[in-house]
């Protein structure tokens, strides 16, 4: 429906791809930004949870009397005030989820399936007296076996989480419950003739553990009742209408009534894109007619919310002697947590995205384990199967004495071939990225002893989906751009930088703000990549608008026809040779008479965007390993990505480089830690290590720019795809330092100082 | 339960709040004084969001009473720029765009202000270790690093 | 945390008189660092508090007979700013400026970090291999403890109701006496200590050592000090048999746990190469003084 936007070949971009600074910057550098914690209403009361300390339980009773006693306490809410729904999928965040599920895991009933599991909250006047109330609600547990590790829970004895869970995808319907939820396959050609075909098979299994998005916000939010059934909700989330709409489904409240504001967010990964407090809190609020804020502690953060799946996986490679693929089996198996829904189709879908490969098998299991809940995390399900595949390449590379870049580009995708996923690529820049790591100065950089290089590829699909924008020109000439999108990374920016270039404005003329659920028609959420895509397409159709109109108005001042008026350096130019004495008029003087020319100048576009760009990325990773300690250091690390057209290169750059830390610390030393009773022993950011700032070097980011012609600008999403070869390059850069192969993560010293030691 | 009165100085204006006997500092910021920028990542002096400085030092704020408070000279973000004028590191942040989701941003000011009061030419890797308190899940702490060392040659200028 | 009252004592005696009267409830606040991580999670039960800090003299480092003496509650930051200090001890310096980050490290304490009894403290190791003591004050009055007698169990002190930790002295040092520590932890910065070792060691005019003590954390509900793997120094240049000969010791002297932050035999292991690395250091800098 967009075509890339037509400009003359001499008028280059002026505002697109240069590195304004971001509207909303001073506020974040100056303490003022209200994130979700920040936001007050008078009268509020705060709001907490009383959490399972099992991992397995029925929940017998729940007493509330002694609670309620409390002074200070206004509502006590359990699974008995909300709604028992229906099992019901829902499209909303990046993947479809499943209502009652969600429903549940908010607020167990009946069972609690995890250490952490919500069963009860309260809403008092002070912390003091919410805290004093949870310690005197009696809940009577039958305590059930637990299991966490997801082939025990696979196996036939182990303890079943859900009695009405059958496997689904298997030839026949299963007659017994079980823990996989699903079983799914992606198949082409003939693996056996592939096999046979090879000169080297290689086979190995692959482990890693489960690990936290690791926003250092936690989740917070206001939610306020209204006697008269309208809501409120102030939240920290990426995608309001997601927040309004579980709200809704969760209560069996109408979406209409709910007003959802986002609030600034202090990082969210997929880890924020559903809810957890909102509907508890707007439930607290019906009962006590009070605004509630709740605030999850660091600790609830860890315990409760979703992790990704940690997983198993086994991968077998066949290729000729001079480097060709012949076939491919790969087997994941992925933690769901407490209830199904892992990201292991995204998984299947991208394990072999970047290889042209005519015979494979991919395998994936969705398992339901005692543990929280998984949530989206930035690329959701890829980073832990090109995990195992890249490693498994990186053996294959070794075995057959080939350089890893060389095997890649042998095996490369390219446009016209069909990915493993389904479609044909177009458009794609992944040989590009290959060239460009190889072509790089780090790839020739001198290795020293103890020390190796690794190589790694990923690929994320990113998505498209539902937008609006609306764009209102002011009277003085200046520009609004309204979306619906929260802003995560910087996107607010690239959307007033898309509408300035299309209006010709300079950046500072255009201030973009993200509104709440009443305010822009619908868009979804902030996740998949999408939003400099989808929703910059919407901004920037809604600015042709705009200027369209201004043409309109223009031509009616000048008499003249509408195609004999220019829009360019964001005015009005007469091309009609008759009025050759008619002066530009600039925006502000269009804006200034708009009352006489048709009234508000203002264009709101909806769209469901299609034809978003997947995004190729090529790392490179250098390490030293301390033989004695187990210590690895990156020495140095370079990140070269597609990202069709960087908006703002800045932000781009940002992306990536985030990307790599995530998949640094997941490679090297974050993994979550159960106790016997299937408690996480290390819910703080003392002992879930995620990577410090002494811990990394500079990260050196390349952007790729092969354009997506379905995009104004030639955008493909940049966010994901950084997170996805980091796994891998780490360890096969571990693989060259120390001469054998880690197969489970993290890469902590004692794990790497016993393998040394055995080698 | 008897609530504490405290009297301080707060970005060099005195004020006064009752706190709770078991209320940190952060939460003597961000509830009674409204001085919300200041946050809490994690509680337990792991993060580095509530970062302040207290008669000159850097502190977690969740880490210290609101009681201990009394008498001493605290430092937040809100008085890190001067006026209207942002403080170089400020600036600095925002040309390198060294922040992303910024929730991490005002601790990391602070530690940053800090360091280049100790030191005002630190080596990047000087620069590293003095801010691992500070987590960033964002940036991968390559841009903050810049600006810091790049405020920092600025402000030798000045200097000189 | 409701019932928690909080006392700013301004005499040492009133601070031991607080704390006796507050019972098993009382606790020291120095920094602040372990205390109030431990109330918010709900480790501790809420009592009296009793902040030590406006007593006068502890906080503070000066010189004294020959030694140093350190107020309990001098935050590791101003050890860090020591000049003297660190170039008598840099060993006990750089154990004390490891713990936390810079944040901590505006408030972490000495006395805090030694009475907090974790085995995995980092300035312990090193305050016991260079012999300090502490001044003990309580209601009965004054006495001197050696700093290795402090902790008995993991979260376990000797102090008796009401005492704290008032002042670590550090004793005058021979010619030619350096120390040294070093840990190990999975990052770079912000870790608990999976192993940590102390050294501090003198060495004679023909530059042999004559005397070393050798001190090892997190590997032992307690910091153990290892007769052996001093040994293993005396009388050598520290080169590569006496490294060997340590490692073992310090190998065998250990009784580490496996918890989530290492195993037991990977504590082991690193136990001796942080004992043969530690006193390479210490043997080095000792080497450079005259």
């Amino acid at each position: 429906m967009s075509d890339v936007l037509e400009r003359p070949a001499d008028s280059p971009l002026k505002v697109v791809g240069t590195r304004p600074i971001r509207p909303d910057g001073v506020d974040k550098v100056t303490g003022a930004a209200t994130f979700g914690a920040d936001f007050s209403m008078p009268g509020m009361l705060v709001g907490k949870i009383k959490r399972s300390p099992h991992a397995h339980a029925r929940i017998v009773s729940i007493e509330t009397k002694r609670a309620r006693a409390v002074a200070g306490v206004k509502a006590i809410v359990t699974a008995a005030d909300f709604p028992d729904l229906a099992s019901e999928e829902y499209e909303g965040g990046e993947s479809a989820s499943n209502l009652r599920d969600l429903s549940l895991n908010c607020m167990a009933r009946g069972k609690a399936l995890y250490d952490g599991h919500a069963v009860a909250a309260v809403a008092a006047t002070t912390a003091a007296a919410a805290d004093e109330a949870l310690e005197l609600i009696e809940v009577t547990y039958e305590v059930l076996p637990h299991v966490i590790d997801v082939e025990e829970a696979m196996s036939h004895d182990a303890p079943v989480l859900h009695a009405h869970l059958f496997t689904e995808g298997l030839e026949t319907r299963p007659e017994t419950p079980s823990n996989i939820a699903q079983k799914n396959e992606l198949a082409r050609g003939d693996l056996a003739a592939g096999f046979a075909a090879a000169d080297v098979v290689m086979e190995g299994r692959y482990t890693t553990a489960a690990v936290h998005q690791g926003y250092i916000e936690p989740h917070a939010c206001v939610a306020a009742f209204a006697p008269d059934g309208q809501c409120q909700v102030w939240s920290s989330s990426q995608g309001q209408f997601m927040v309004r709409t579980y709200c809704a489904k969760v209560l069996g409240l109408e979406a209409s009534n709910i007003r959802v504001t986002p609030a600034e967010i202090g990082g969210g990964f997929g880890g924020k894109t559903t809810v957890y407090l909102e509907p508890l809190a707007l439930a607290l609020s019906r009962q006590s007619g009070a605004p509630v804020k709740m605030v999850m502690s660091r600790e609830e953060v860890f315990r409760a919310t979703g992790p990704t799946s940690g997983a198993v996986m086994e991968v077998t490679l066949g290729a000729t002697a001079d480097g060709r693929i012949t076939a491919a089996d790969v087997v994941l198996k992925y933690q769901a947590g407490a209830f199904p829904g892992s990201p292991v189709g995204a998984g299947s879908m991208t394990a072999l995205a970047c290889y042209d490969i005519e015979n494979f098998h991919i395998t994936g299991y969705d398992v339901v384990t005692n543990s929280p809940k998984v949530a989206a995390y930035r690329a959701p399900g890829a980073p832990i199967s090109a995990f195992a595949v890249e490693s498994a390449i990186d053996e294959l590379a070794l075995k057959l004495c080939m350089d890893p870049i060389a095997l890649r580009e042998k095996n490369a995708v390219r446009d016209g071939v069909k990915a493993a996923y389904g479609p044909t690529y177009r458009n794609i820049g992944y040989v590009e990225t290959l060239e460009a790591i190889r072509d790089h100065p780090h790839y020739r950089a001198p290795i020293g002893p103890n020390q190796g290089r690794g190589v790694a590829v990923g690929f994320w699909f990113n998505i498209g989906g539902e937008s609006t924008a609306a764009v209102h020109v002011n009277e003085d000439g200046s520009a609004v751009v309204v979306t619906g999108n929260p802003d995560i990374g910087g996107s607010r920016v690239s959307m007033a930088m898309m509408a300035a270039e299309v209006l010709g404005l300079p950046i500072e003329k255009v201030r973009p703000i993200v509104a709440d659920t009443a305010s822009i028609g619908f868009s979804m959420l902030t996740g998949g990549s999408r939003t400099t895509f989808a929703t910059g397409m919407a901004v920037t159709q809604a600015a042709r608008k705009i200027v369209a109109d201004l043409k309109q108005r223009a031509a009616g001042i000048w008499s003249v026809a509408a195609e004999a008026v220019e829009w360019k350096d964001g005015a009005a130019h007469c091309l009609d040779p008759a009025k050759a004495d008619a002066q530009p008029l600039s925006l502000a003087a269009l804006a200034a008479r708009s009352a006489r020319t048709g009234g508000p100048i203002t264009a709101e576009v909806s769209l469901t965007a299609q034809g978003a760009g997947p995004g190729f990325a090529a790392h490179i990773c250098d390490v030293e390993v301390d033989p004695e300690t187990g210590h690895v250091t990156i020495l140095r690390y370079t990140a070269a990505q597609d990202v069709g057209r960087a908006i703002h290169p800045a932000y781009v750059e940002g992306q990536i480089q985030g990307g790599v830390a995530q998949g640094i610390g997941w490679a090297l030393n974050e993994e979550y830690v159960f106790d016997r009773l299937g408690r996480m022993e290390n819910a703080g950011f003392l002992d879930y290590r995620v990577p410090v700032a002494s811990d990394l070097p500079m990260i050196e980011p390349i952007i790729v720019e092969v354009a997506n012609p379905r995009h104004p600008f030639g955008a493909k999403g940049v966010g994901e795809a950084p997170i996805v070869p980091p796994l891998a390059a780490v360890a096969n850069a571990v693989r060259r330092a120390i001469g054998v192969r880690m197969t489970d993560l993290p890469l902590s010293p004692p794990k790497i100082r016993a393998v040394i030691d055995a080698r | 339960m008897i609530r504490r009165h405290v009297s301080a100085t707060v970005n060099g204006d005195p004020v006064e709040f009752l706190s709770h006997p078991g209320a940190t500092l952060l939460d003597a910021l961000r509830d009674e004084l409204s001085l919300t920028g200041s946050k809490e990542g994690c509680g337990s002096g792991d993060c580095g969001a509530c970062s302040v400085i207290v008669d000159g030092r850097l502190i977690c704020s969740c880490l210290m009473l609101a009681a201990e408070a009394e008498g001493r000279r605290i430092q937040t973000i809100e008085g890190m720029a001067d006026g209207s004028a942002l403080h170089p590191l400020q600036q600095k942040f925002l040309d390198h765009a060294a922040l992303q989701c910024g929730f991490c941003t005002p601790g990391i000011l602070m530690a940053a202000k800090a360091l280049l009061e100790a030191n005002p030419e630190p080596t990047e890797t000087e620069t590293r270790y003095w801010l691992a308190g500070n987590l960033c899940r964002c940036t991968g702490y390559d841009k903050i690093v810049r600006a810091v060392m790049d405020a920092a040659a600025e402000m030798r200028q000045v200097r000189v | 945390m409701s019932q928690l009252d909080y006392v700013a004592p301004a005499s040492a005696e009133e601070a031991a008189r607080a704390l006796a009267a507050g019972g098993t409830l009382a606790k020291v606040l120095a920094g602040g660092t372990d205390l109030l991580v431990q109330l918010r999670a709900g480790r501790l039960a809420p009592g009296t508090i009793v902040d030590v800090k406006r007593i006068p003299g502890v906080i503070g480092i000066r010189e004294e007979d020959g030694g140093f003496v350190i107020g309990g509650a001098t935050p590791g930051a101003l050890i860090g700013e020591h000049e003297a200090l660190t170039r008598a001890w840099p060993g006990v310096v750089e154990a004390a400026t490891l713990i936390g980050s810079t944040q901590i490290q505006g408030r972490a304490s000495l006395a805090g970090n030694l009475c907090n009894a974790s085995p995995a403290a980092d300035s312990v190791p090193a305050l016991i291999a260079a012999s300090a003591t502490c001044v003990v004050v309580g209601p009965e009055g004054r006495r001197t403890v050696a700093a290795d007698a402090i902790a008995v169990a993991p979260g376990l002190t000797s102090l008796g109701p009401g005492e704290f930790v008032f002042e670590i002295r550090l004793p005058p040092r021979p010619p030619r006496s350096a120390d040294a520590y070093l840990r190990s932890i999975p990052r770079t910065e912000m870790d608990i200590a999976v192993v940590g070792a102390g050294v501090n060691l003198s060495l004679d005019a023909g530059g042999l050592v004559c005397e070393a003590r050798v001190a090892l954390g997190a590997v032992a509900p307690t910091v153990i000090l290892s007769e052996a793997a001093a040994a293993a120094l005396v009388g050598t240049r520290v080169d590569e048999a006496a490294l060997a000969n340590l490692d073992a010791a310090a190998r065998e002297a250990c009784s580490p746990i496996s918890d989530k932050r290492g195993t037991a035999l990977f504590r082991t292991k690193i136990a001796g190469v942080l004992a043969r690395r530690t006193a390479i250091i210490a043997f080095a800098r000792a080497g450079e003084r005259a």
